[in-house]
């Protein structure tokens, strides 16, 4: 049926439908990736980040969010060049932990 | 040396003060108006950053003044300024003529039931820093239920950085008060969630990033930057928080078993009336007014008159004790100088 306008579906994250098996899991492989403090020094760096909107920082925060499908598919953008991980000052592996996201997220990348 | 010394305040501050008078061989007075000393810190279980318990602080400090004139349950019912000196009159009807007295009288917390919005004192599961620290040393609370602790929150700047709570300034300890109170929850509730919900996190002292690195990585708190706007009672009993989620833009929500609201430190009523007696100024932020805030933070705009501890606004332990021992050695050279 057309009403002449659509509804788009809620962007709001609820904490508690978020499965956390996952998040847990990756933080076995990368215990590191709890550290984030989103300051942003991945992200200003990447060289894919100016063109696809790839954040290392948007995938980690997605991903505890719920938001699986939206981080595994900002995650095709990255080359794996390592820029990420020079730069980040919680000296997170970023490189990694983007092997490990893609491993443990096989699922949601199909 | 028959020179009298008024420390008005217990707390830690006053105590540490007459510590160090009674060891340069000075008898002072302390006027404390609760039945106890210790201040807020007696109510406290463990200290950031190194989890030393509060009663140790306390009870060390307790035995030091032992020998100095303590007056337990009384308040100051009004002060005369005399030609060089002030008459101080007590609620036990003592009076003492002094020309030193020295200003301990901390701060308040801020009373959470005046942000509306948190429902403290409303909602069954909602409540402060401070009652979370009195389960700690008691086990005692209905709001806290073993078996069903699934989910927490905690709520930074609650009464700070608040125009409309009449409080703009940072309260500073709450921070890593509320990181050093999730890693302690989620060390007795292992399965637990926790969420804190912050604006910035302030970590200024010496090791409190340390502190909240630990929190992420081996407690796994999660760190929600976003004031909490709104929480309301679902059917049955637990809260709903929502925030900004302001990292991703979004709007967040979680139903919470306990919420803890990290409610900020403001000037006590007790220590702005006294300085009214005293004619003392307050300043911007509602707190004593010292002669200069970077030069002479202990000092009052008066002749004789010191300040110690949180009386000038949010301190930790060690800053607060760093003043008190500041402030009797001025209390010291001062007599000197009258001599
Ligand atoms: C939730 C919370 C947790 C904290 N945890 C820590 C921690 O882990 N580590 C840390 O370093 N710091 C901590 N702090 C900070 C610490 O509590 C303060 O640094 C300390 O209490 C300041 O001591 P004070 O003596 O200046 O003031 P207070 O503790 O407020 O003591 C003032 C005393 O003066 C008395 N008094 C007031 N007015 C009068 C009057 N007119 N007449 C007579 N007596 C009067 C009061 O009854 C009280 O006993 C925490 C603060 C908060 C809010
Ligand atoms: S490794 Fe990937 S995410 Fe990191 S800087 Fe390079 S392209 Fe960007
Ligand atoms: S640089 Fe490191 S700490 Fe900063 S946002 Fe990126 S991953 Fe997080
Ligand atoms: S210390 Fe933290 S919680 Fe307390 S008022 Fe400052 S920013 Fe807010």
């Amino acid at each position: 049926m057309d009403f002449g306008f659509k509804l788009s579906p809620s962007s709001a994250i609820n904490l508690d439908n978020v499965n956390p098996d996952k998040f847990e899991e990756l933080h076995r492989a990368e215990p590191d990736v709890y550290k984030c403090m989103a300051c942003g020094s991945c992200t200003s760096t990447c060289p894919a980040g100016r063109y696809s909107g790839m954040s290392i920082r948007k995938v980690i925060l997605a991903l505890q969010r719920g938001k699986e499908k939206e981080a595994v598919a900002m995650m095709k953008n990255c080359m794996l060049c390592g820029k990420c991980s020079m730069v980040c000052p919680r000296g997170i592996n970023t490189r990694h932990l983007i092997l490990s996201i893609c491993r443990i997220y096989e699922e949601e990348r199909k | 040396m028959k020179e009298n010394i008024v420390i008005i305040g217990g707390g830690i501050a006053g105590m540490e003060t007459a510590a160090q008078l009674l060891d340069l061989g000075y008898k002072p007075i302390i006027i404390e108006k609760s039945d106890h000393l210790g201040g807020h810190v007696a109510d406290w279980n463990r200290l950031f950053p190194d989890m030393s318990p509060a009663a140790d602080v306390v009870r060390s400090l307790a035995s030091r003044v032992s020998g100095a004139n303590i007056f337990l349950n009384t308040e100051i019912s009004f002060i005369n300024k005399l030609k060089d000196s002030y008459n101080i009159m007590l609620s036990n009807g003592i009076s003492i003529v002094t020309r030193i007295i020295v200003m301990a009288t901390g701060f308040a917390l801020f009373d959470a039931s005046k942000k509306e919005e948190y429902g403290y004192g409303v909602y069954d599961q909602v409540m402060t820093n401070k009652d979370l620290e009195h389960w700690f040393n008691t086990g005692e609370d209905p709001r806290i239920n073993d078996s069903a602790m699934n989910a927490v929150g905690f709520v930074h700047c609650v009464g700070s950085r608040d125009e409309k709570a009449r409080n703009t300034q940072c309260s500073k300890v709450c921070c890593i008060t509320a990181v050093k109170q999730a890693i302690e929850l989620k060390q007795k509730f292992p399965d637990a969630m926790i969420y804190c919900f912050y604006m910035d996190l302030r970590m200024f002292g010496k090791k409190y990033e340390d502190f909240y690195i630990g929190a992420q990585r081996d407690y796994g708190i999660r760190f929600i930057r976003g004031r909490v706007s709104e929480v309301s009672e679902n059917i049955d009993g637990r809260v709903i928080v929502k925030a900004e989620d302001t990292l991703s833009g979004k709007p967040v929500k979680a139903t919470l078993d306990l919420l803890v609201l990290m409610s900020g430190m403001v000037c006590s009523q007790d220590s702005t009336k006294v300085a009214n007696m005293a004619r003392l100024p307050i300043d911007t932020d509602g707190f004593l007014k010292s002669r200069d805030n970077v030069m002479d933070i202990i000092e009052s705009p008066k002749e004789g008159v010191f300040y110690a501890g949180a009386c000038t606004g949010p301190k930790t332990v060690p800053e607060t004790l760093a003043e008190a021992r500041a402030a009797a050695l001025k209390v010291h050279l001062f007599i000197k100088g009258l001599e």
